[in-house]
């Protein structure tokens, strides 16, 4: 079974969502990037935005990270009405996201690259200096919660696999007190077992009390561990489902149109509905995934 | 469930009083042992402290006043004034970025406070500080042009080596009608700069105190790398900018601060050396800055940045002062010495490119 700590859930203030966009639209020029935008994020949910290239993900995400500001809409963190000025604030705030190959610096350490910016210090003045000791123990503690298993803090990053990256980030981003997580694209770069790795963390961030928002364009990657379903298409909203009110089959068909996608139903199930200690499983095809047809 | 020694937070009870744990945790058999060896390959500076070694023991070999303290302090003080600039170089280029300027500004650094100090009169001390403050300024520019064109340092550095140059020689033409600062001795204070910047200690052997700033320049550049926030930063904005800017780290301030920091060092060295002339060149320092640079490569620096550490930049600095006056001590002609750096160069590159692949293991 998936080892989860026991951690106290994110307990919501005051009944609202932890991250809330209402009817939220961006302008670039003359150009509509998205229009009218609802999401809901809540603690112990995965919400995940679907959409195909150039359906407004990155944009939608841009804005919920402080990248960018949206020109209409409201966008409440815990009720509260926000807009965030960059991407630091949005973190102060608690809503870390984590971007597909820009998570993490390969020639540094794992340990350095999990407190880059936020390094522990110890001792005053001119001795002031990282905890070397505390952050080291603390980076493979954290991991080992996520199922890795560092022997060495000094190796790195370089040196893991692009899942295992991915999961660095995710654990630092849980680790300084993420209330929402978001992830862009965390598995489109990735073989199949390697995403489905990267789902297995997915999932454990949310146990552990986070609002995952999780943006693919894969909608296999997505089924097994979505707990709300939102669909982009050329920046507008297609739908929004619970997990339950859509099939996978229509999720599939509401992304693509309609297109011919069978070969990737099974794929994911082959992935995630194995024990997650015995990934990968035995008969996995080692095959990239194909991704979905453009939809328009 | 496996159960992590490190997680538990202290060493398990099972294995606390018996024999160290097993190499090898059950937990995930994908993961190679950790040899020492590796760790020790591991190191950036690994290379040139091996190279350092060798040729020190050949140069031993075609002359003993090689390893003679007479001898030491000889190619000692030649690294020295390598040395200085060439940590600051290979912070500025783990931090990923070049300053082909640092050499010239030994030389404007020289010039400035000379001129400040035989025509104007100036205490030699306020020269100093002056000097220091225009040429950290220099940095600013430096930095702050790379950070707001977003043009490579390579560049933009390049047009101050030029523009150092031009001013270098036109104004000390203009004010001295030579193409040289002399009797810089004769300024106020001179005696107790020179005694910290340009003297000697250590009789009859003479080391320069130049060695002891370069040791001290390496100890602090290393204390900031390994244990330092600013360190950590540094490997950061050079590994990755966009990864470092996204996590929260001040890309631009690290850069500019290595800038600014650079050029300081740099005239630091070129202060010392007019000091311990008494009079300096219009055209002391131009190409230095391959030297400088020549010294962070082979001390393990990547030239794309986020790799690297001062002490190897040191050893580099060293090689190459071992190299120029182990030339001269058996007595071949001094031109082979461009030869040699630049086999140097090659094979330090090579060996590092090499063992880095190594150590890394082979995924990438």
């Amino acid at each position: 079974m998936t080892a989860v700590e026991s951690v106290d859930p994110v307990v919501e203030s005051n009944g609202a969502p932890l991250l809330e966009a209402r009817n939220i639209s961006k302008y670039f020029g003359n150009v509509i990037a998205i229009k009218d935008i609802s999401v809901q994020v809540s603690a112990n949910e995965v919400t995940c935005v679907l959409g195909d290239n150039g359906a407004g993900k990155s944009t939608f995400i841009k804005i919920l990270s402080g990248v960018h500001q949206h020109d209409e809409g409201e966008y409440l963190i815990d009720g509260e009405e926000t807009r965030f000025s960059s991407p630091r604030e949005a973190k102060e705030r608690g809503i870390a996201t984590v971007f597909q190959d820009l998570a993490t610096v390969p020639l540094m350490s794992i340990w350095r690259n999990f407190f880059l910016g936020s390094e522990p210090t110890k001792g005053k003045g001119p001795l002031r200096r990282v905890d070397v000791k505390f952050a080291q123990e603390t980076m493979v503690e954290q991991l080992a919660r996520m199922g890795i298993d560092i022997r060495d803090p000094d190796q790195p990053v370089g040196t893991l696999s692009g899942g295992e990256r991915q999961a660095v980030a995710i654990a630092r981003a849980v680790y300084f007190g993420a209330k929402v997580l978001i992830l862009d694209e965390p598995t489109s770069a990735l073989g199949v077992k390697q995403s489905g790795v990267v789902l297995r963390y997915v999932a454990q961030a949310r146990d552990r009390g986070l609002g995952v928002i999780f943006i693919t364009h894969n909608p296999n990657h997505a089924y097994p561990v979505g707990d709300r379903f939102v669909v982009l298409n050329r920046g507008r909203l297609m739908g929004n489902w619970k997990k339950g009110e859509i099939s996978r089959d229509d999720l599939i068909k509401m992304m693509s149109g309609g297109a011919e996608l069978d070969a990737l139903t099974h794929e994911l199930e082959r992935v995630l509905d194995v024990p997650s200690e015995d990934l990968p499983a035995p008969g996995a095809v080692e095959t990239d995934t194909p991704t979905p047809p453009p939809a328009g | 469930m496996k159960v992590n020694r490190m997680a538990s937070g202290a060493v398990s009870p099972q294995t606390a009083g018996t024999a160290p744990p097993p190499p090898t945790r059950p937990g995930d058999e994908r993961l190679a042992q950790i040899s020492p060896m590796t760790r020790v390959l591991r190191r950036p500076e690994i290379g040139a402290a091996l190279a350092a070694i060798v040729i020190a023991i050949f140069f031993w070999t075609q002359s003993a006043l090689f390893l003679k303290l007479d001898g030491i302090s000889n190619w000692t003080d030649v690294a020295s004034t390598i040395g200085i600039p060439a940590v600051l170089v290979a912070l500025l280029m783990i931090g990923g970025e070049f300053d082909l300027s640092a050499g010239v500004m030994t030389g404007s650094a020289g010039l400035m406070m000379g001129i400040l100090g035989t025509e104007l009169h100036w205490n030699i001390w306020i020269a100093i500080v002056a000097t220091l403050a225009a040429a950290t300024a220099v940095g600013f520019v430096n930095g702050y042009m790379v950070m707001r064109t977003k043009l490579p340092s390579f560049i933009v550095t390049l047009a101050t080596f030029f523009i150092l140059q031009g001013v270098n020689l036109g104004v000390t033409k203009a004010i001295t009608s030579e193409v040289s600062v002399s009797g810089i001795d004769n300024a106020g204070g001179y005696d107790s700069a020179y005694k910290i910047f340009g003297g000697s200690f250590w009789e009859p052997h003479d080391f320069r105190v130049t060695l002891i700033w370069w040791v001290a320049v390496t100890a602090v550049g290393t204390w900031v790398l390994a244990r330092t926030r600013v360190g950590n930063w540094i490997f950061g904005v050079g590994g990755d900018a966009n990864a470092a800017r996204n996590v929260g780290v001040p890309v631009t301030q690290v850069k500019v601060g290595l800038f600014m920091a650079t050029s300081f060092f740099c005239a630091l060295t070129g202060i010392m050396i007019a000091l311990r002339l008494a009079s300096t060149q219009a055209g002391q320092g131009v190409g230095d800055e391959f030297q400088f640079i020549i010294a962070a490569v082979v001390g393990g620096c990547v030239l794309t940045g986020g790799f690297g550490s001062a002490i190897g930049a040191s050893l580099g600095a060293l090689i190459i002062g071992m190299a120029f006056i182990g030339i001269q001590f058996a007595g071949w002609n001094t031109d082979w010495r461009f030869l040699f750096l630049g086999v140097i160069l090659l094979a330090a590159v090579l060996v590092n490119n090499y063992i880095r692949k190594r150590a890394e293991g082979v995924r990438k």
